[in-house]
């Protein structure tokens, strides 16, 4: 536990640092989203139907473009290697890098979804669910996106590589988490779409911690 | 046991072997099964003739499930055992499976224009079906992606794996999920609802795929111990020629 914390620490601190990495995620998120009604025409209606999913797509590409950077950085300067040889579970490494990278982009993109949801015209009544089902789902696409992370360490292209790999396993969450969102606007129960996002939430921090550190290994050994 | 086939010289000598029947297998079962589905069997008293593209359309989805569950074995027992050739099999498989899914996406997309009026609807058989081709997609460009192929084939053994819980999605999503596709009716409780008139095709059709896969899939592997051979023959005779160009340039410094 406590080396849980401290490379949360550490990774925290780090991008704290950087400072402008988490914001240039928000950034993207609010530019991506923004995007859209110049594409699809201003009308209010067309917007508020789609508003749910063009957050939910834009906070998936938007936690995706982060992700590269969640080994890379430390692969490249030999970090990774000492963290590999200590006598600590990778599993926990995996995991405490993982938290850090959801502290660091999933945070700040649900502190910003409330505010593009009203600029989409979005019901008053469907904000309180888009911010729990972002809560739930943000840290599943964290916690996915750190096995194709692991993965690209050392491959040509790592980043088109990660998205091709890392998006089709995202899309039960983006699915699940729309669903929610146009349940509530619909007026039905958005319980049990939440209730799935739970499910997969609880599935993958159960498996993706080990799944990644399998995958760091196999990279640290060649 | 898989130990046994291990030695590439082995399995090739088991591969010359199977290959000539699977071959034979493919023109026999495929023929009858091009009669039988052609010209023999009725035209469905809904659909018409375009029923027959299910002769096509059912074997390959199948065909598209096999092929991922063989990779994901295979994958499993090279990141278990190590066996090497079971990398081999990872790398030939996924290119088969990946051409079968898409040609039952094609397929389907061809007969759902004439039966449900489009050619493609976002239910969930179809979904999870094309986010299989992706995960093949990603399965070969991971692959390919490293400077060293070891790397290359560890890394997508895992992604495959992880891919792997799509497979009982697509299975079960025509039960699970209330879809315009429809739900299996050939292996399932109470038997086959389907006329033995097309049965027999459907099953021809199914086996002749089958014995394809494994005609191409050794035609693939062969190919890859060749490739292989080539890359030990190739970095075999640079090590050569910079150990010679060594030894000449110490030669040349000890002359002066």
């Amino acid at each position: 536990m406590t080396n849980f914390v401290t490379i949360l620490r550490r990774d925290l601190r780090l991008s704290f640092r950087q400072g402008m990495d988490s914001l240039m995620v928000v950034m993207f998120f609010v530019i991506a989203v923004v995007l859209f009604p110049f594409g699809v025409g201003p009308e209010p209606n067309i917007l508020a139907r789609i508003a749910a999913g063009v957050i939910w797509v834009a906070a998936l590409l938007a936690s995706m473009l982060s992700l590269e950077r969640l080994f890379q950085t430390d692969y490249e300067d030999g970090s990774l290697e000492i963290l590999v040889l200590q006598p600590v579970s990778l599993e926990v490494v995996v995991a405490a890098k993982v938290t850090a990278h959801w502290l660091t982009t999933g945070l700040p993109l649900i502190a910003a979804a409330p505010l593009l949801a009203v600029l989409l015209n979005m019901d008053a009544g469907g904000f309180a669910i888009l911010i729990l089902a972002l809560a739930l789902g943000t840290p599943s696409l964290s916690l996915i996106g750190a096995i194709g992370a692991a993965l690209i360490l050392g491959a040509r292209r790592g980043g088109v590589l990660l998205s091709l790999m890392v998006l089709p396993l995202y899309i039960p969450v983006l699915i699940f988490g729309v669903s929610a969102v146009d349940a509530a606007l619909g007026g039905f129960a958005a319980r049990p779409h939440l209730l799935i996002l739970s499910g997969l939430l609880l599935a993958t921090v159960a498996l993706c911690p080990w799944v990644g550190a399998a995958a760091l290994r196999q990279a640290m050994r060649s | 046991m898989i130990h046994r086939f291990a030695n590439p010289t082995r399995f090739l000598r088991l591969a010359d072997r199977i290959q000539p029947w699977a071959a034979g297998l493919t023109v026999v079962l495929g023929g009858a099964g091009l009669y039988f589905a052609l010209f023999s069997s009725p035209a469905d008293y809904q659909q018409g003739e375009t029923v027959r593209i299910m002769y096509i359309h059912v074997p390959s989805a199948w065909m598209a499930l096999f092929c991922y569950t063989a990779l994901a074995a295979a994958c499993a027992t090279a990141l278990i055992w190590k066996h090497p050739l079971a990398d081999l099999a990872a790398r030939a498989t996924a290119p088969i499976g990946a051409c079968f899914t898409l040609l039952a996406l094609a397929t389907g997309s061809l007969w759902g224009k004439p039966m449900w009026g489009t050619w493609w609807v976002w239910d969930a058989r179809l979904t999870s079906v094309l986010i299989l081709f992706f995960l093949y997609l990603g399965y070969m460009a991971l692959n390919g992606a490293f400077d060293d192929p070891e790397r290359g084939q560890k890394a997508s053994a895992i992604l495959a794996l992880v891919g792997f819980i799509n497979v009982p999605i697509i299975k079960f999503s025509v039960d699970w999920w209330n879809t315009l596709h429809q739900p299996a009716s050939v292996i399932k409780m109470g038997g086959p609802a389907i006329h033995p008139s097309m049965l027999t095709p459907l099953l021809l059709m199914a086996f002749a795929f089958k014995a394809y896969f494994v005609w191409v899939l050794l035609m693939r592997m062969r190919g890859e111990i060749n490739a292989m051979k080539i890359r030990a023959v190739r970095l075999r005779q640079v090590h050569a020629a910079e150990a010679t160009s060594a030894d000449a340039g110490a030669a040349t410094g000890e002359a002066r």
